[in-house]
Parts: C-alpha cells; sequence; structure tokens
C-alpha cells in the first residue's frame, strides 16, 4: 500500500516505537498510537450533569471498551474525546508512543454508518483521507483498505446496494483510511445481526492488531466488551465505577468461561448487585 | 413419454415463443401513454371531415399538419421557435441562479435567511402576471418585460426548493463531513449540494412549466416574434389552423423541457435507489 508525504502529518512518525508487540508483522509505516489523559472531566447541558469527574488513562494501543447503562455518559465521553463536543472543565491531554504532546488523528465511526449516499463506496472512503490527496493516489489507498475489510470488488458500488454489515465495513474502511493513531467506536455494531456482529468483531480485532491504534469502544453489549477489549470500564452516572483488565489473548474465543466470569463481574456492577 | 419428458419438450417448444412474446409487451409499454391521444386527433379529424366542426372554430388536425408544413417551409417557423426558446431560457437562467443562489444562501446562512426569507415569501404570494401593467409601464413592450416576467415566474419555484432540500440535508451526514475536515465550498461540494439535488430539479421541473406558461401570456400581449405573435397574428386573419398550431408547438416545447430535466435528474441521481431502474 502506497504511503507517504501526502498522509496526514500526524498519523505518520517513522520508526516510533509501539508499546506492545503485535503478533502480526508491523507495516513499514505504522502510525503511532495516541496515548489518552483524561482529568477530572465534567460535562454538563444545562442543569444536566452528564460527567461528574473522570480520570481515565489509556495507554497508546489499547483496546478499551466503555459499558454502562444508557444515559451514563459513555457516548458523551467518546464525543469529547474525538473533539466533537467541549468539556465543562478537566483537561484532554494526548502523547504519542515516546511521550511527546501530539494532537491526535482521531476517527470514529458511529452506530450508522453516515455514507455519502451520492459517492460510491470507493469514493466514501476517500472522505477519509480529507481534501489535496491527488485522486489516484486517493483511489489506491482506498481500495487497499477496502480490501482489509474484504470489501475490494465493491468499490465501484452505490451504497445502496450493500447491505447492513457492508456498508459498517465501508465506514470503518473510512475512518481507517488516514491511519488514525485513535479510534473512536460508538455503538458500531448496535444495528446488525448476530452473526454480522461476530465477523464484524473479528474485523475489528484484526484490523486493531495489524494497524496498532488506540482503541475506544462505546457499547451496551458486555459479551462484545469483553470479547474485544483489553480493559473494560464500567461508567454509572457519570463516573467510573469498575475498571477491569481483561488479559485473555487474541484471538478469543465465544463461550470461553473465563471471559464468562468475567462479563458476569461486569453484568453486576452495571446493574448495581456489588 | 414420462412426465419429465412432456414438461421438458413443452418447455423446450415455449422458449422461442417466450421470447417473442417479450418483445410486443415492451413495446406496449412504450406505446401506451400515447394511445389516448392518438384516439383524441382520430375522433378530431373524423369529425372534422365529417363536417361536425366547422373550421373556423377548430381546423382538421389535417390542416393543422398542413399549416406547420407551410410555415416551417417559409423558414418563420425555426425563427419563431428560435426566439421563443431564447427567451424562455434566457428568463429561466436568470431567474432560475437568483433563486438557486439565494435558496442555498438562505438554506446555509443563519443570518442571510432571516434577512431575506420573509420579504421573499411575502413577494412570492403575488401572482407575477398581475404585474403585468407595472412591467409594461416600466420596460414598455420590448424584450426586457418578457425576460423579467419569466425570471420572475421561475425564481420562486426554485428558491423553495433549494432551500428545502438544503436545510433537510441529514444533519448527521453534515456532521460526519466536518469530522473528516470538510468545511465551506468542499462541504457544500460534496455534502449539502448533493443531498439537495433531488429537491432542486423538484422545483426546476416545476419552474419550466411556468416558463411557458409566462412567456405564452407575454408573448400574446406584446410581441413582434415568438410564437406567441404568430398566433396573435394568425388570430388577426382568422387562420384557425396556425392558432392550433402555436398550442401544439408550445404542448411539444413543454413536454421536452420536461424530458430534457427528467433525463438530468435520472443522470445525477443514478445513486438514488428511486431513480434506479429495476433489475438494472
Amino acid at each position: 500500500m502506497p504511503i507517504g508525504p501526502y498522509q496526514r502529518p500526524l498519523a505518520f512518525v517513522d520508526g516510533e516505537p509501539l508499546e506492545y508487540e503485535p503478533p502480526i508483522p508491523a507495516r513499514a509505516n505504522r502510525p503511532p498510537a495516541a496515548a489518552v489523559k483524561l482529568s477530572g472531566i465534567q460535562k454538563q447541558f444545562g442543569d444536566n450533569r452528564v460527567l461528574r469527574g473522570v480520570d481515565l488513562e489509556v495507554p497508546a494501543g489499547q483496546f478499551l471498551a466503555i459499558v454502562g447503562k444508557s444515559g451514563c455518559g459513555k457516548s458523551t465521553l467518546l464525543r469529547l474525546l474525538v473533539g466533537l463536543d467541549s468539556q465543562t472543565s478537566g483537561e484532554i491531554s494526548f502523547k504519542n508512543g515516546a511521550g511527546a504532546e501530539i494532537v491526535p488523528n482521531a476517527r470514529i465511526v458511529f452506530q450508522e454508518p453516515r455514507l455519502l449516499p451520492w459517492f460510491t463506496v470507493s469514493e466514501n472512503v476517500e472522505v477519509g483521507l480529507g481534501d489535496g490527496v491527488p485522486k489516484n493516489l486517493a483511489r489506491r489507498q482506498a481500495e487497499a483498505v477496502l480490501a482489509e475489510v474484504q470489501l475490494r470488488e465493491k468499490a465501484g458500488e452505490w451504497p445502496a446496494r450493500l447491505s447492513g454489515g457492508q456498508r459498517q465495513r465501508v465506514a470503518l474502511a473510512r475512518a481507517l483510511v488516514s491511519r488514525p493513531g485513535l479510534l473512536a467506536l460508538d455503538e458500531p455494531l448496535g444495528a446488525l445481526d448476530a452473526l454480522t456482529r461476530i465477523s464484524m468483531q473479528q474485523l475489528l480485532t484484526r484490523v486493531w492488531r495489524e494497524l496498532g491504534f488506540t482503541a475506544v469502544l462505546v457499547t451496551h453489549d458486555v459479551t462484545e466488551a469483553v470479547h474485544l477489549a483489553d480493559r473494560v470500564i464500567v461508567l454509572d452516572e457519570g463516573r467510573i465505577k469498575l475498571d477491569l483488565a481483561i488479559p485473555q489473548a487474541h484471538p478469543r474465543r465465544h463461550g470461553d468461561p473465563d471471559l464468562a466470569a468475567l462479563e458476569g463481574k461486569l453484568l453486576s456492577a452495571i446493574l448495581g448487585e456489588s | 413419454m414420462t412426465i419429465a419428458e412432456a414438461f421438458a419438450g413443452s418447455r423446450e417448444a415455449r422458449k422461442p415463443e417466450g421470447r417473442r412474446i417479450r418483445l410486443p409487451s415492451l413495446s406496449k409499454d412504450a406505446f401506451l401513454p400515447y394511445l389516448v391521444p392518438v384516439l383524441i386527433v382520430a375522433a378530431w379529424q373524423a369529425a372534422s371531415s365529417a363536417g361536425w366542426i366547422s373550421d373556423r372554430i377548430m381546423p382538421a388536425p389535417v390542416a393543422v399538419v398542413r399549416a406547420f408544413w407551410d410555415v416551417a417551409l417559409s423558414g418563420q417557423l425555426a425563427y419563431d421557435v428560435a426566439v421563443s426558446g431564447a427567451r424562455a431560457l434566457t428568463g429561466l437562467l436568470i431567474g432560475g441562479s437568483i433563486g438557486f443562489l439565494l435558496g442555498i444562501a438562505n438554506g446555509v446562512s443563519r443570518l442571510s435567511e432571516q434577512l431575506t426569507d420573509t420579504t421573499l415569501q411575502m413577494l412570492r404570494t403575488i401572482p407575477h402576471l398581475a404585474m403585468i401593467p407595472l412591467v409594461i409601464l416600466w420596460f414598455g413592450i420590448g424584450e426586457e418585460a418578457k425576460l423579467f416576467l419569466t425570471s420572475l415566474g421561475v425564481l420562486f419555484p426554485i428558491y423553495l426548493n433549494t432551500y428545502h432540500g438544503v436545510r433537510n440535508v441529514d444533519r448527521d451526514l453534515i456532521e460526519m463531513g466536518r469530522i473528516y475536515g470538510m468545511s465551506g465550498w468542499s462541504l457544500f461540494r460534496k455534502v449539502i449540494f448533493p443531498g439537495a439535488l433531488p429537491s432542486i430539479f423538484v422545483g426546476l421541473r416545476y419552474a419550466l412549466g411556468i416558463m411557458w406558461l409566462t412567456l405564452i401570456v407575454s408573448e400574446s400581449i406584446a410581441a413582434s416574434s415568438g410564437i406567441g405573435h404568430m398566433a396573435n397574428t394568425a388570430r388577426e386573419f382568422m387562420m384557425t389552423d396556425v392558432v392550433v398550431l402555436a398550442l401544439v408547438i408550445y404542448a411539444a416545447l413543454g413536454k421536452l423541457a420536461d424530458v430534457i430535466a427528467r433525463t438530468l435528474e435520472r443522470w445525477t441521481l443514478s445513486w438514488n435507489v428511486a431513480y434506479q431502474r429495476q433489475g438494472a
């Protein structure tokens, strides 16, 4: 895949050490994953205090899942992370693997794919590169990423002709094409059927291990969180209630008893039984 | 012969016939919309030939065709159609551009909307043909008067539909565009304009109807060329066949404009499932 001077500069610093050893051989030009630090984050909408002091550190390259009841502030937290909203008080800072302050190349995937219906699949992915990338280079990069999400042959189709899962894969490809250092996922699999979800989970795990970005997933599905993430936090009434590491190696098996035990622990924390 | 063989045999026998049947059924679809007009013209011709309709009141279709032939040969028809067509297009271009730009501006900018929308909505309720006396006082009976009226007529449908289209572009898509670094022109070109396009086309097709209507009226009142003038001159000489011919030409031009707009629509909106042909 051609990668060069046209990439967003923040996404690429050559030879940056990564914090974990990926099992899949590293690509020549890998973007540095962004480490995130939140301190004392509060967010208010009018009188409604959605976030009431969140302190959280996410090391570069970690896959973090945020779970909680609806209205617990998890989506708000995610929107703050990618700069779609600004916090009422508190601070968010980003560092690269070497500890230097950076403005991260952050991308977000929503529950609905939000593809432009008047652009072909490949043109939609090119949107992810921003303006100023030569057309033929953008096309090649888009097709390379589409190949990664197994939609290479759909490059010329209209989004209206794809299934829900395929559309969400295009949205993922659009987020990945600029090689983000931080990928925010706002219930990206929420609207998909059970089988499509499983294959999307496998895809997410694969691209995350391959590309090494920091991932923050918001979900209400505890099974999904436990299956994908290194670490799960439970958000309750605007505060972190539980912070749980998921040490199991990838790829994880559905129905693993250790994972099921962790899942039970999370569920009782969410439902307030402990 | 077993049952299976019988079925296989009948299927084989039916195959070529099945293909032959498809073609007429396809052309039937193309032919059916024209069946009623053709029947009306035939009945009209029959009534004229039988002497039930006076030539003074309604000429026979054959007479209209003859009139067409005469006017076409003299070169007058081509000239008048060209003059009327140029007026229509210029009016559409001027009024359409103003309506389009105002629609975009008011759809995108809150300030612009607050400044001009109320005024436009008030002006819109005045029937533009009611302004003919005033327009004649302003411009006399020259080209300006016709262009002014046509422009004014097409301005509002294009304005309203463009504004509506821009306002109804999916907010989520605009947010997505902003996340991916689009702003200003790039956001307009990639998200807002394509999103508003289906609605803009509705406005355009509506404006085309108003365009011809305005032109016909203003050409009949005062003109020294154009189809309206041709019809008016013919009226003075009691040439009903030419008067009817003028009507037929207006109908044909109106249909042509609509076909062009529709083709454009289908071509630019090919991404929209509503415009994709079934099975394509």
